[in-house]
């Protein structure tokens, strides 16, 4: 049954995004769509962030991005990870991390320092 | 009316216009033609269309022969489509899912899962009474009905009883996607019944299409 399910998802899978972990820095450029009918025009704009959760499996895995927004409001942003809305993943650091879950950033005062893999 | 049995194989999601649409994936076909039924004979049009083989061992005898008439492989599940032209049809054609195409409607049958005798919360989505704060009124119905006059409970009347286990349609399910070299078909939302239940996939009734001829 599960195989019957990957021949579907693999039409719709995206070949073209780099690998991710949790604690790699990344910046995330998403399309957004401006206006409607004749004006609609489309723009990249860039998240730039941690990568504090990974979960899920096959077309429903999600990512999710943590980043100090304005007045130092912490801001996450869940990404599906083979969503068309997601234009390119740059990966700017690779952290090293030992959990898979990085919830402990949240309550991080100050900056968050994470070790950078050699790989 | 043309129609396709199937298998639910599960669901996902899938991308399309930079949106995510949930999709029930079904197992469609390939099906065979056993029987054609006919005015002169029967009554009325139809095609007997059989989904799944199986090995002989597993079918009676006189099932069996119905088969072998049809030069057949026993099929698990038989089922039966009214047809408008008979003649399009001949015994032991071929029946998949190039018949629909991606974007098109369609009502689709299952039976939906049992969950045995049901209250009238989870049956009927009542809303019950407080859990606590002194509340005798938990999961219960409350008033069936008015007193003297009518002095009875009227028919039809909302009450526990047994829930799923029966004949569901959905109606106007959009095909998002076809895969013909896995006999796969792809719908929008939710499809009756669990993993591995037969389905039956109809064009869909209350779309109006223009007049063949």
């Amino acid at each position: 049954m599960d195989q019957l399910i990957n021949a579907v998802e693999m039409n719709f899978k995206r070949e073209d995004i780099p690998e991710i972990r949790p604690g790699d820095t990344v910046r995330v450029n998403v399309k957004v769509v401006e206006g409607e009918g004749s004006k609609r025009r489309e723009r990249i704009q860039a998240f730039e962030g941690i990568v504090i959760k990974i979960r899920g499996a096959g077309l429903g895995k999600t990512f999710t991005v943590r980043k100090i927004g304005a007045d130092r409001i912490g801001v996450e942003r869940i990404f599906p990870l083979h969503s068309p809305v997601i234009s390119s993943i740059e990966v700017l650091k690779k952290g090293k991390v030992r959990r898979a879950k990085l919830y402990y950033i949240r309550d991080i005062k100050g900056k968050v320092r994470i070790k950078e893999r050699q790989d | 009316m043309k129609g396709i049995l199937g298998k639910k194989v599960g669901m996902t999601r899938v991308f399309k216009d930079d949106k995510a649409i949930p999709v029930t994936i079904i197992q469609a076909g390939p099906c065979f033609v056993v029987q054609k039924k006919t005015i002169e004979t029967d009554g009325y049009n139809a095609i007997q269309v059989g989904f799944e083989t199986i090995p002989e061992r597993k079918v009676n005898k006189p099932l069996n022969g119905h088969f072998k008439k049809a030069d057949l492989k026993p099929l698990r599940y038989l089922r039966e489509f009214r047809v408008d032209n008979i003649d399009d049809y001949e015994i032991g054609q071929k029946i998949d899912v190039s018949i629909f195409s991606e974007g098109e409607k369609v009502d689709i049958t299952g039976t939906s899962k049992g969950r045995g005798y049901t209250g009238v919360m989870k049956r009927w989505n009542f809303s019950g009474g407080e859990t606590s704060h002194g509340s005798k009124f938990h999961r219960g119905l409350g008033s069936t009905g008015m007193s003297s006059t009518p002095s009875k409970v009227f028919k039809g009347k909302k009450m526990p009883g047994q829930y799923g286990n029966e004949r569901v349609t959905i109606q106007n399910s959009e095909i998002i996607y076809i895969d013909p070299q896995n006999n796969l078909i792809a719908v929008k939302g939710g499809v009756p019944g669990a993993r591995g239940g037969l389905v039956i996939i109809k064009e869909a009734v209350k779309v109006k299409r223009p007049k063949m001829q």
